[in-house]
């Protein structure tokens, strides 16, 4: 071996050691966590590269967990000091979090809350608390009426249903009985387990002329007439003889209507991808349906970015930059591109070309009338909606006393958050 | 137990061994067809699996056994996913070290609580038996927190440790060494054989099938636990099997047809461990016999 | 030293000779957390923040909880229909498949391959089975009977039992295979003893099996037990959209402290709910333990 090829060795072993010590001297690393979804997990990792090159004394970990387990996974590892600095937390989980301190608020001096209230979608609010955010999001979510093209053109039915009476009737028409009378094909799914809650609580209330919250959602406001109006609207739906759905049919309410045993089925925009990829299945999309009077409402949710208490010192201020980032426009872009989730302001995502897109559309122009709950405990508040209806459909209970049951419980929840 | 008696041999060679070849009688015609069709209808929810297995999506809320078009495609999609095998082997590495630990300690403890005479014997049998009652899903913080003090995250010895010995093995092996006759462990003493020897050399062969019966249940509790896996593990090279075939499923989807694949994939080692351990315990049975 | 102890005082020594690795294990891994559980049951504490002192609280609040009771009551029913079902089936096909040689493995195996099944893939297989026409195979199987179909996961009554069936379904093989290993262990000059006294195989049974068979009964009845006051996976499994649903008539305790612990973050009432666990397994135990040795 020559001189020269030892001193070259040498050399680069010397700054090899330098670069090290350099690296582990001034690089923060910080750890970030999200559930597992390809095309999720591939938009940070773009995200994350683009970040650190441009912070190079920052270094970010992203780990993921599988989506079902995800919950009980951060919430095992953030107390014990195990967890992530920055974490994607589902927006209704927030209260449960904040709650248990799992996460703390968004410095004030770089997130301003007047700026961000005016550039975000206004449902983006409910992350507001006085002057300051605990979480925002890069992309936000609504509700559609997916339909079965095949079903609908077997049943004669010409166009997608434009509003409640008509989904009804186009439901009807998709119905099919066995000679037994049982329902072997459902003209429209139902489940409040799944997103349904959702198009109650904002959608059908709103629409039968109610305001399911009062006081920023602080006091339960649906058991009245327009709440009784509107679950009745909904029981219709797979009771009496002339039911168009059955609660539980086929398990799920998407596994109906990816068989094709479903003619019509609300979903959010989260689930395009998996129908997408489905055989034989000919679908649409559209607006959810108007109510008397044309009116129309819908239901926002997105997925936010929070700061969890772990993260101190250097790796706050590095989470910080790092939560700048992810909020910034280029990121929602990037987000829309790869992973197809409208982004969270309207002035990256209401061009004209992503409003008139036929999949893409309906989604976009529900966000224009959205409302977005804000949950002290989503789960908890989906379970009494649930046994709401359950006391109905197997319990024979009236209505109007299952509503009741399910309003008062509520508002327990809502007074036990609030209270302290 | 004052008379040393010979061990039963298995079924198998009792018939062998003892009863001349008789034809078999209607009584065991009807017998075995009876327990046959019983085990057919036990099968059946694992015939429904492998059949999903072979589905394409679409087909896959169709309750029909047999595909209209099977295929192999899920096989070749989760079999091509690199990080399959490596979830199998983290499995395998663990269950295996942790049924050998459970052998020998379970039996070592079982043993010294039903042979020895000793003050606190049975406040010690409740106190290990009363581990059982607290459920594992509340455990779960305390050993995370002490995982996370020792670094024992994201580790193997991380997802083994809370297993390495359980009161139901103890209490498995302490009710088998109770057939084990006391006059057979007093003649080894005579002999001169210090406990230990005694314990390795006279106890345990005589309980070989109950090791077996032990080796094939830890096995396959650590090959299908879940919770605490997911728990102590952070990145999916360190995921055993469970845990990475629930990342099958996303919150918009889950690939039942893929997670089908997977369990059946899942099946095959614990079916091989089954084969063998069953073996073993005929044969331990029949040597037993012999020996008695 | 040694050689100056008694043989008690030997045996005494072997004795926490062996035991000592196991009971520091068992101090560190399972006694120190249980010790933690009970403290935290008289605490309020959402696992991040300080832990703070309650009194009794949690438990006054338990008992003045109704989920809790109707919870309490499922435990015991799944309890009171899980241990003899699966006791009396396990025992039938064991003691018949003993007596069989003809492709005994094989039948064996049939019987033993439920218990290795991933509890999440089967549920969900079971999930089917249970769906009303066109997709569920029961109901399919009703209606071509001409019997009007049956709704089993969707009813407050029938979903218990239906979610039972396949925790039952997984676990037989497992009790099968130690009854088994239970039934050759017996000495087989007693049998032949008793075939020479020309003795009627209901006797041999009765008079013989069932009484040497007792270690092994014990073992299986207070295992069982304690497997369906701890049920969990398979409720979980089974309900997965609404978990202990619907209306709480499939809700397991286990399932209710971990509802508590992981998505309430009420690490004290969920360790509250622990504690009454622990005494309900443990007396329910002790008492199974001391009739099986009396009798």
């Amino acid at each position: 071996m020559d001189i020269k090829a030892i001193r070259g060795f040498a050399l680069a072993s010397v700054t090899g050691i330098a670069t090290l010590m350099g690296s582990a001297a001034y690089a923060v690393e910080i750890e970030y966590w999200q559930y597992f979804f390809d095309a999720r997990v591939d938009a940070m990792g773009q995200l994350i590269e683009k970040f650190e090159a441009a912070n190079p004394d920052i270094t970010v970990k992203m780990t993921h967990f599988p989506y079902a387990d995800y919950r009980t996974k951060v919430a095992a590892a953030i107390p014990a000091g195990a967890g992530p600095d920055v974490v994607q937390l589902f927006y209704g989980w927030l209260n449960d979090y904040k709650e248990a301190q799992l996460i703390q608020p968004l410095p004030a001096e770089t997130f301003p809350a007047d700026k961000i209230e005016a550039e975000f979608f206004p449902m983006v609010a409910a992350m507001r608390e006085g002057d300051q955010y605990w979480a925002l999001p890069t992309a936000v979510r609504s509700l559609a009426l997916f339909y079965n093209e095949r079903l609908m053109e077997e049943a004669g039915v010409d166009s997608p249903p434009e509003t409640l009476d008509e989904l009804m009737e186009a439901a009807r028409a998709m119905t099919k009985r066995d000679g037994a009378g049982n329902i072997t094909q459902v003209g429209m799914t139902a489940g409040m387990t799944a997103q349904d809650h959702h198009w109650w609580r904002e959608g059908l209330v709103r629409q039968f002329g109610g305001e399911p919250y009062l006081d920023d959602y602080k006091t339960v406001n649906y058991n009245t007439d327009a709440g009784r109006a509107a679950l009745e609207y909904y029981a219709g739906l797979f009771s009496g003889d002339d039911a168009v759905s059955a609660i539980g049919f086929m398990d799920e309410p998407q596994a109906a209507f990816k068989a094709g045993r479903a003619g019509l089925h609300i979903d959010g925009s989260f689930r395009i991808g998996a129908l997408e990829g489905t055989r034989g299945l000919k679908w649409g999309v559209t607006e959810l349906p108007a109510g008397i009077d044309g009116v129309r409402s819908n239901y926002a949710s997105y997925w936010v970015n929070a700061i969890t208490s772990k993260a101190q010192g250097e790796k706050y201020d590095a989470a910080v930059k790092f939560m700048e980032y992810i909020t910034s426009d280029e990121a929602m872009q990037l987000w829309l591109d790869v992973v197809g989730e409208l982004p969270a302001k309207p002035s990256v995502g209401m061009t004209e070309t992503n409003a008139q897109d036929p999949v893409f559309g309906p989604f976009i122009r529900g966000l224009e009338y959205a409302h977005t709950t804000k949950f002290v405990n989503e789960s908890a508040q989906r379970q009494l909606m649930v046994e709401a209806v359950e006391r109905m459909a197997l319990q024979d209970m009236p209505l109007a006393e299952s509503l009741t049951i399910a309003a008062e419980a509520e508002q327990k929840i809502l007074d036990e958050y609030y209270k302290k | 137990m004052a008379v040393v008696e010979p061990i039963r041999p298995s079924s198998d060679a009792l018939l062998k061994n003892t009863a001349p070849k008789k034809p078999a009688n209607m009584g065991q015609i009807i017998r075995w067809t009876v327990l046959f069709l019983g085990g057919v209808l036990m099968v059946m929810p694992i015939a429904y699996m492998i059949s999903t297995s072979l589905k394409w999506p679409h087909e896959v809320y169709n309750v029909n056994l047999i595909p209209d078009e099977p295929t192999i495609e899920n096989y070749t999609y989760v079999l091509e996913d690199g990080r399959f095998y490596l979830w199998f082997v983290n499995s395998i590495i663990i269950a295996t070290i942790t049924t050998i630990c459970n052998l020998l300690f379970d039996s070592l403890v079982g043993y010294t609580l039903c042979k020895f005479r000793f003050p606190g014997r049975y406040i010690i049998f409740i106190a290990i038996l009363s581990t059982l009652m607290i459920p594992t899903e509340m455990l779960v913080i305390p050993w995370y927190l002490m995982s996370q003090q020792f670094g024992w995250l994201d580790s193997y010895w991380g997802i083994m440790f809370p297993g390495l010995m359980t009161a139901f093995g103890t209490f498995l092996m302490k009710q088998f060494f109770e057939t084990v006759p006391d006059d057979f462990i007093e003649a080894a003493r005579i002999d001169g054989l210090n406990e230990l020897q005694i314990w390795w050399t006279v106890a345990m062969p005589l309980v070989k099938p109950a090791l077996a019966a032990l080796a094939i249940f830890v096995f396959l509790g650590n090959w299908t636990a879940f919770i605490w896996p997911l728990i102590v593990t952070n990145s999916v090279e360190m995921y055993t099997l469970p845990v990475g075939l629930s990342s099958f499923g996303d919150e918009a989807d889950v690939a039942w047809e893929l997670i089908m694949t997977g369990a059946a994939i899942s099946t095959i080692p614990t079916l091989v461990v089954f084969l063998i351990f069953q073996r073993f315990i005929i044969r331990g049975v029949v040597m037993a016999g012999l020996k008695g | 030293m040694y050689r100056t102890l008694s043989i008690r005082q030997k045996q005494i020594v072997w004795a926490y000779g062996f035991l000592a690795l196991p009971l520091l294990f068992y101090g560190i891994i399972r006694f120190y957390p249980t010790g933690n559980a009970i403290l935290i049951s008289f605490q309020n504490w959402n696992l991040l923040g300080d832990r703070t002192w309650a009194g009794l609280e949690n438990y006054i609040k338990l008992w003045n909880d109704p989920v809790f009771w109707k919870v309490f009551a499922n435990t015991f029913i799944y309890l009171l229909l899980g241990t003899p079902i699966s006791l009396v089936l396990s025992f039938i096909i064991a003691y018949h498949l003993d007596q069989l040689r003809f492709l005994h493995g094989f039948l064996r195996m049939l019987y033993f391959l439920p218990f290795m099944t991933s509890a999440v893939a089967m549920a969900w297989v079971w999930r089917w089975f249970y769906q009303p026409v066109p997709t569920g195979l029961f109901n399919n199987f009703l209606a071509q009977m001409g019997v009007s179909q049956i709704n089993f996961l969707n009813s407050t009554t029938n979903a218990l039992p239906a979610v039972l069936a396949p925790a039952v379904w997984a676990g037989l093989g497992f009790q099968i295979i130690i009854f088994m290993a239970g039934l050759r262990a017996i000495p087989k000059s007693y049998y032949e003893a008793a075939r020479i006294d020309g003795v009627g195989w209901w006797t041999i049974l009765w008079e013989i099996t069932l009484p040497l068979l007792k270690p092994t009964i014990v073992f299986i009845v207070v295992f069982s037990s304690i497997g369906f006051l701890r049920i969990f996976d398979h409720v979980f499994n089974m309900t997965t959209n609404n978990p202990g649903g619907p209306l709480n008539s499939t809700k397991p305790l286990v399932l209710m402290i971990y509802d508590t612990a992981f998505t309430g973050y009420d690490m004290g009432y969920a360790a509250a709910q622990t504690v009454v666990l622990f005494l309900v397994l443990l007396t329910v135990s002790l008492l199974q333990l001391r009739i099986l040795r009396d009798r």
